[in-house]
């Protein structure tokens, strides 16, 4: 399947070698690209660290004072206060305290931020570890087994993905109220899995058929059991596969919204439908917003930055892997 | 190490008969080759015998023990496998020793070490023990890759064309060490190819197998001088064996019923032709190797091709006469006459 479309690939990259000149036109156009992607991403950092009042200055501001009231506002709730109160308090014990004196407000107590964005972590990797898990076992077992009717199966797993996920958003709110799913992290997490598990069997189907069976063959006869050749020499060998189909799936139960909206609303409640509510919260705080935004894409950063080199390897669906 | 029977194995894909009722003994100790072209079953017999396959009919007995449904892990066989023999993720240390850690085995870390050491030196392996299997030449894998196989000592060692992949000379030295290593050990070997060479030389007893039948088995000498038929006899010799009609060529005595004569260079007789005498056939062309030549004759429409002696004063173009000594004898069934 995949094979047919990354051999060209490669085939072109070994039979033309770039010239220098074309290298160099390549390079300044990844360059230019990336800077027009990286904008909104920047303009968001930079707003998270505005005050609020430079964020809505116009024209907007490139020079500006820094202020950390955005990611105090982001994991606080504030009370207005009067000035003689403000006053009488003992001197502030941090630089938020201080930031929102100046506002004269007083912290009240820790915001929603910190426990939404745990629940988020929870949800995302706990569903990308269920839906890799069984991804990996029924590709493998599809793969390697006859399975009566498997192409039906496996065009019967795919056609889960062939409507917008919302289209059943119905049907699932109404289950989940039955079965006391709606509003936990269980809930979303099932519901995650449901709708990655198809594109990881797919995915990882192709990354297991690549793997010659003789390699478990060869285990089996040396004495393993075909569970222990699995663990031993096929997980080994399918780490690119898992690596490239984990992101993304991490990406698409990240960044849910819809469902997260539809479905949670207290404890279970994730960062992308907690972080609009901020707006709300006491004028439009845009340094609050924009800096939930800010550490709500740091995980993505950090999971896509330690696994590259097996997203580099496996995005080419194991062309050039040797 | 133990004897290996098969009685009767038959395997089917499909309508297509991979390997049909083969009867096979092979004794304890015993190096036995296979020789067969693509296609003629030569794997799924071996893997059958390891397991990998389950017959459609009959049986294999190791060590007089009937396998039926026996798992390749309770088999007690290792198997070297034509391609993908190293795990890539793996250093050649950890592929020798990959086959002691299996659980079914349980072997002290001091053990295991020294058997691999062992191993590794007897396949000359021994200075590349830390490398990846990845960072080797192909030669090195296929040493690795029976290396493997050779840090257990099973009931029967099968190795499915593990020298098919290299060049002639390494070919060459490997074929010497795996038959000196086989002495060694007294292991039982099945070993499979489509080599005539390999099977010439390291064999105790070659099977010829065609079409997933065994068509003749025996020691490398009475194949080679007492094909049972056509097939068989082509399968042998080098250069290839000449088949003409009867009475093309002089003879002393063809049976009657004979279709085909085999003739390789050892049933003929060729001398120039002296004085006046006109030969029967006339030197086409002369195939320098070095130490042979390869004579390339014209007989009455036919070619053929023989080996001579370099010093053997012939020219293209020179006629000669030719004649038959004590040739194979093939009836209309391809059968042997005589
Ligand atoms: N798994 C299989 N499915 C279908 N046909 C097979 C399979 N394995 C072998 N065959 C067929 O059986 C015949 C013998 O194959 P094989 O034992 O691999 O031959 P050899 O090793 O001598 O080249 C071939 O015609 C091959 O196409
Ligand atoms: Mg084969």
């Amino acid at each position: 399947m995949s094979s047919a479309k990354t051999s060209s690939v490669t085939a072109a990259h070994s039979v033309v070698e770039p010239s220098p000149a074309s290298r160099r036109i390549a390079g300044a156009l990844v360059i230019l690209y990336a800077l027009v992607t990286l904008v909104p991403l920047a303009w968001i950092f930079l707003t998270s660290i505005k005050s609020p009042p430079d964020s809505i200055s116009y024209p907007p501001k490139i020079l500006f004072t820094p202020s950390l009231e955005g990611y105090c506002n982001l994991f606080t709730t504030r009370t207005r206060q009067t000035p003689d109160y403000i006053a009488a308090l003992p001197p502030p014990s941090g630089v938020c305290d201080a930031v929102t004196r100046e506002r004269n407000m007083v912290i009240a107590g820790p915001s929603n931020f910190l426990p939404r964005f745990t629940n988020s972590l929870i949800i995302a990797f706990g569903s990308t570890f269920l839906a890799v898990s069984l991804g990996t076992l029924a590709a493998y077992g599809f793969s390697r087994f006859k399975v009566p009717l498997a192409d039906d199966l496996l065009f019967f797993i795919l056609s889960t993905r062939m409507m917008p996920p919302i289209a059943v958003a119905i049907p699932i709110y109404l289950m989940y109220r039955q079965l006391g799913l709606s509003d936990t992290a269980l809930g979303m997490m099932l519901l995650y899995t449901a709708v990655n598990v198809s594109l990881a069997v797919w995915l990882l189907k192709g990354f297991i058929d690549e793997i010659p069976r003789e390699y478990e063959e060869a285990a089996m006869i040396d004495g393993y059991t075909r569970l222990q050749a699995f663990f031993k020499v096929v997980l080994p060998q399918a780490t690119t596969g898992i690596a490239a189909t984990a992101i993304f799936c991490l990406i698409f139960a990240w960044n849910e919204y819809a469902f997260a909206s539809l479905l949670t609303s207290g404890s279970a409640q994730t960062a992308p439908p907690f972080i609009p509510t901020i707006i709300g919260e006491g004028g439009q705080d845009w340094p609050a917003v924009a800096a939930g935004t800010t550490i709500f894409l740091v995980p993505i950063l950090v999971f896509t930055i330690l696994l590259r080199k097996q997203l580099l390897r496996g995005i080419t669906f194991g062309a050039v892997r040797k | 190490m133990a004897e290996v029977t098969l009685k009767g194995v038959t395997r089917s894909f499909g309508d297509k008969r991979a390997v049909d009722s083969l009867d096979l003994h092979i004794a304890d100790g015993e190096f036995v080759v296979l020789l067969g072209p693509t296609g003629a079953g030569k794997t799924t017999t071996l893997r059958l015998i390891a397991g990998l396959e389950k017959p459609d009919a009959g049986t294999v007995e190791i060590g007089g023990r009937p396998m039926n449904g026996a798992s390749p892990a309770g088999r007690d066989v290792a198997f070297v496998f034509q391609q993908y023999s190293l795990y890539p993720h793996l250093t050649v240390y950890e592929n020798l020793a990959f086959p002691l850690r299996s659980p079914a085995r349980r072997m002290d870390k001091a053990t295991l070490d020294a058997r691999v050491r062992q191993v590794a030196k007897m396949v000359r392996i021994d200075h590349k023990l830390e490398n990846r299997s990845t960072r080797l030449s192909g030669g090195e894998m296929q040493r690795v890759a029976i290396g493997r196989a050779l840090v257990r000592r099973p009931s029967i060692y099968l190795m499915d064309e593990p020298l098919s992949s290299l060049d002639a000379k390494l070919r060459g030295e490997l074929r010497l060490e795996l038959k000196r290593i086989q002495k060694e050990l007294g292991a039982t070997l099945l070993y499979v190819t489509h080599d005539q060479i390999e099977a010439m030389t390291m064999a105790d007893r070659i099977g010829i197998l065609a079409e997933g039948k065994l068509v003749q088995i025996g020691t490398p000498r009475e194949i080679y001088a007492n094909p049972a038929n056509l097939h068989v006899a082509a399968r042998l010799g080098q250069p290839h064996i000449n088949l003409v009609p009867p009475g093309l060529l002089p003879d002393a005595a063809t049976p009657a019923g004979t279709r085909t004569v085999g003739a390789r260079t050892e049933h003929l007789e060729i001398a120039r032709t002296e004085g006046g005498v006109a030969g029967n056939a006339e030197v086409d062309w002369i195939e320098h190797l070095g130490d042979q030549n390869h004579l390339h004759i014209k007989v009455g429409g036919h070619k053929l091709v023989t080996l001579a002696d370099p010093d053997l004063p012939v020219e293209a173009g020179d006629r000669i006469s030719v004649r038959l000594r004590q040739p194979l004898y093939f009836g209309s069934d391809g059968q042997r006459l005589a």
